[in-house]
């Protein structure tokens, strides 16, 4: 294991392939190319699906990281499991960018996505969403996440118990919604610049989702007239004496071109649609990480209200402010770091995903002219023949 | 990857299908002289020998499409598309042509020479005519008869019909089609006067025939049905062809979307925004690819089409056929009934119910003048019977063989188009991936950079 894990100081997504994240491997155990940071991290290998009906996961993690009892893990994680850590990651570290989770239920309307087999495409982003935590050089350490991949269910359980219960946090939310607006008032130039880019490229990244959505379901409408489409040269081939070889050569070049749509279809559902429907729910988050920073400066913003209207004890409140001031030094610190981070791996990603579908094009069409070309060839050859033979 | 063609011009590329500005739009239609041709129809009109035009090569072509309004038969505005045919002759020497006649004609005029082609020369495969109205439409292609791509494949489609005509061993030596071709005005009144409408065979009697035949020439009976299958999976084929060409367009141009989001985005990146907007820029590219390849599509489609018609020539050549097997079926039949009364008449015997013979059992035998002179307009009708079952006999025969000549002219046409419509449409496919390979490499480079 521990030789497949480079010693690359780079960010280690950028290795991460954007199509078969865990997707080439169903079988479990197999270890992840190994991550860039410098200490080895807790790298979940595998998440498998036990039961389609319920959300009951098999998380598989290996590591060498001397901190833990034993190099390997397998538990069993439910959905809500992946929440609460969710929930967790995003309460210790409130402007760092955690990766998003994929959706619990089918998005009513996005029935066929993905091969029509949303518990496949679940189960793949799931796994992507373990190990970019794994990969990302704070969260790795987090102990929750720890907890999450190595504890047995009743552990969980009862370590789940121990936070910050559900009242105090609803009591959060509304506070926060009272203080974002102050929050955005004050917020520092470079975080204006980002949260601009955020709101474009939320806004495109949708686009793109829903450009691609269509473009999958407009092959696949396109792979289904084709059915009858080369059969019908067939049965046109029975009553036409002379053109038999031609018309069956003709049906057999368009089967082969449809089978190689199935293919196209495929690989764009595999390369492509998941990678732009991860940034969708990316772009989400980042707007979720602003605001809390946001909300985070808004403290600091109303302690020192407080102090020059003369409201409240003074040396209270001026050890409030320096404690926040810290508070929001490293939130802002965290963010504009993670941001960079996020940016560097959100182009490695699109760019893959983009340069693959490509490729994929590419791959289609070469087949396809393959088969048209041979099949055009055989019957010049045939043609020729035909001369040679009248010539006699 | 171009397929080298053994014969020139007609092989690979139907010529007749090629666009206007095309050099070889005008196809050489080389008459030949036939000797001993198949026999011409009785009417005088139905043949001519002006020697002097049609030893010379001739090229027609429908050059040109026109709106127009005029008034029509109830004096009410109408428009219509009138089409300008040239013709030109050849001169063999220096391959130069020279423009002898160009006139206007309209559809319907076409229509009217067809309609006259088909009842002067029923044992010819007559070629059909373009579709008067567009069907098998796919989504994009309008259905009006206005619109200039419509008119544009139909005035190809006329073209290719004047050509097969012209290229017809037969049918070019007509004195009509030649008049089409060179007299502008009064053409309508010329046609009308041959009386060809009253010469038309009644529907209904084509039907009763078609029902009632008992002895049919077992190769029309064949043919009936191959046309039949023929018009059945051309039709099909064109429905399906429509459809999946309506999904590919829906594929294409979906593309077309990344290239406008993809510019929008470049703005607010720094490294990638290069390659997002020329990437886009290629996307675009991909999605107007479509228009033309699907435009070439619909020459293929209307290749196929011409076949799909002339399902329906072959079945009019069947239908003559049983129409006059019928009539000789019929003439034959009464005159073995003429002979059979004679022979009561002449033997006293009366096997056969007759009114005649009712009558006379009832009211009194006739006298044996009268049976006489019955006996003897009988055998009068029986010479004459026998005469013409024996040129109907002769007529029919002639119609077999002519008709079954200018068939086997027809399949060996047929096959020959049908491959080459089917080539063509492989070399439009091969053009197409090829277009669709460079454009993604180039997508795939621009990606790349980002």
């Amino acid at each position: 294991m521990e030789s497949e894990r480079g010693a690359s100081g780079a960010p280690r997504s950028a290795d991460l392939p954007a199509r078969g994240a865990g997707g080439d491997d169903p079988g479990g155990g197999v270890p992840f190319p190994g991550s860039g940071s410098g200490s080895s991290p807790l790298l979940p290998t595998d998440v498998l699906s036990l039961d389609e009906d319920e959300d009951d996961l098999e998380v598989f993690s290996k590591t060498s990281r001397g901190e833990f009892d034993s190099s390997e893990f397998e538990v069993r994680r439910r959905y809500q499991d992946f929440l609460w850590l969710k929930g967790k990651l995003e309460e210790s570290h409130p402007t760092l960018i955690i990766p998003p989770l994929p959706e619990k239920f089918i998005v009513k309307g996005m029935v066929e996505r993905f091969n029509d087999d949303f518990i496949e495409t679940r189960r793949k982003a799931l796994h992507k969403f373990l190990n970019r935590i794994a990969d990302h050089p704070t969260l790795t350490f987090n102990e929750d996440f720890k907890v999450f991949l190595t504890a047995e269910a009743w552990d969980l359980s009862s370590h789940k118990k121990q936070g910050p219960g559900l009242l105090s946090r609803m009591g959060q939310t509304v506070k926060a919604v009272a203080s974002s607006m102050r929050g955005v008032k004050n917020r520092p130039e470079e975080f204006m610049e980002m949260n601009n880019f955020i709101e474009i490229f939320s806004q495109k990244i949708n686009l793109i989702d829903k450009i691609s959505q269509r473009i999958y379901k407009e092959e696949r409408e396109y792979f289904d007239e084709m059915k009858e489409y080369g059969p019908i040269h067939i049965l046109w081939s029975a009553s036409e004496e002379d053109l038999v070889d031609i018309l069956k050569g003709i049906a057999s070049c368009i089967d082969k071109c449809r089978k190689a749509t199935e293919r196209r279809m495929s690989g764009l559902s595999e390369a492509l649609l998941p990678v732009v429907h991860e940034y969708v729910l990316y772009s989400e988050m980042l707007m979720g990480v602003m605001k809390r920073r946001d909300q985070i400066q808004a403290e600091l913003d109303s302690k020192i209200e407080a102090l020059t209207s003369k409201k409240g004890d003074p040396h209270l409140l001026t050890e409030e402010i320096g404690r926040l001031e810290d508070k929001v030094e490293c939130a802002n610190n965290a963010l504009k770091a993670d941001w960079e981070r996020w940016k560097q791996n959100m182009q490695n990603d699109i760019k893959s995903a983009f340069t693959d579908m490509a490729e994929e094009n590419i791959h289609y069409y070469e087949q396809c002219l393959a088969t048209w070309e041979s099949f055009l060839t055989s019957q010049t050859e045939l043609h020729l023949e035909e001369d040679s033979e009248d010539k006699l | 990857m171009e397929p080298t063609p053994p014969d020139p011009e007609r092989q690979m590329q139907p010529a007749p299908l090629k666009p206007p500005g095309h050099p070889d739009s005008g196809l050489e239609a080389a008459i030949r002289e036939e000797a001993e041709g198949a026999p011409e129809d009785s009417s005088g009109l139905g043949t001519m020998t002006e020697n002097n035009f049609w030893l010379k090569k001739i090229e027609i072509s429908v050059s040109e499409a026109e709106k127009r309004t005029g008034r029509n038969a109830m004096n009410m505005q109408e428009t219509y598309t009138a089409y300008l045919i040239e013709t030109r002759s050849v001169e063999h020497a220096d391959g130069q042509s020279v423009l002898t006649d160009s006139l206007w004609r309209r559809y319907s005029e076409f229509e009217l020479l067809r309609n006259y082609l088909l009842v002067y020369y029923p044992h010819i495969v007559v070629p059909p005519l373009p579709e008067k109205r567009a069907e098998f439409v796919w989504h994009k292609l309008s259905a009006d008869n206005m619109d200039p791509d419509f008119v544009e494949r139909r005035r190809i489609g006329l073209e290719n019909f004047l050509l097969r005509v012209a290229s017809h061993p037969i049918l070019c030596r007509d004195k009509i089609f030649y008049l089409f071709l060179t007299q502008e005005g009064n053409w309508k009144e010329t046609v009308n006067e041959t009386g060809f409408q009253l010469k038309v065979d009644s529907r209904l009697k084509a039907l009763n025939a078609t029902f009632r035949v008992k002895n049919p020439d077992k190769r029309f009976t064949e043919l009936k049905h191959y046309s039949d299958e023929l018009q059945s999976v051309i039709s099909h084929l064109l429905r399906v062809r429509a459809r999946v060409a309506d999904r590919l367009y829906g594929v294409y141009k979906v593309h077309g979307n990344y290239g406008r989001v993809f510019s929008e985005w470049s703005a607010i990146e720094k490294e990638m925004g290069d390659g997002l907007q020329s990437a886009g820029h290629h996307m675009d590219v991909y999605a107007s690819s479509i228009d033309d390849i699907l435009e070439d599509e619909e020459h293929y489609a209307d290749q196929l089409k011409e076949y799909l018609f002339y399902a329906e020539a072959l079945r009019a050549v069947c239908r003559k056929h049983e129409l006059m097997q019928y009539d000789l079926e019929m003439a034959a039949q009464d005159l073995a009934s003429k002979k059979q009364q004679c022979e009561e008449l002449a033997t006293g015997t009366v096997r056969t119910f007759s009114l005649k013979g009712m009558t006379t059992k009832l009211f009194g035998q006739e006298t044996p003048e009268q049976r006489e002179a019955r006996i003897k307009v009988l055998e009068e009708q029986i010479n004459e019977g026998e005469q013409q079952l024996k040129s109907k006999n002769l007529e029919g025969r002639e119609f077999v063989k002519n008709a079954w000549a200018d068939i086997e002219r027809f399949k060996e046409q047929k096959n020959r188009d049908l491959k080459e419509a089917l080539i063509s449409y492989a070399i439009m496919q091969i053009s197409m991936c090829k277009k669709g390979i460079q454009v993604w490499t180039n997508a795939k480079e621009c990606f790349s950079k980002m």
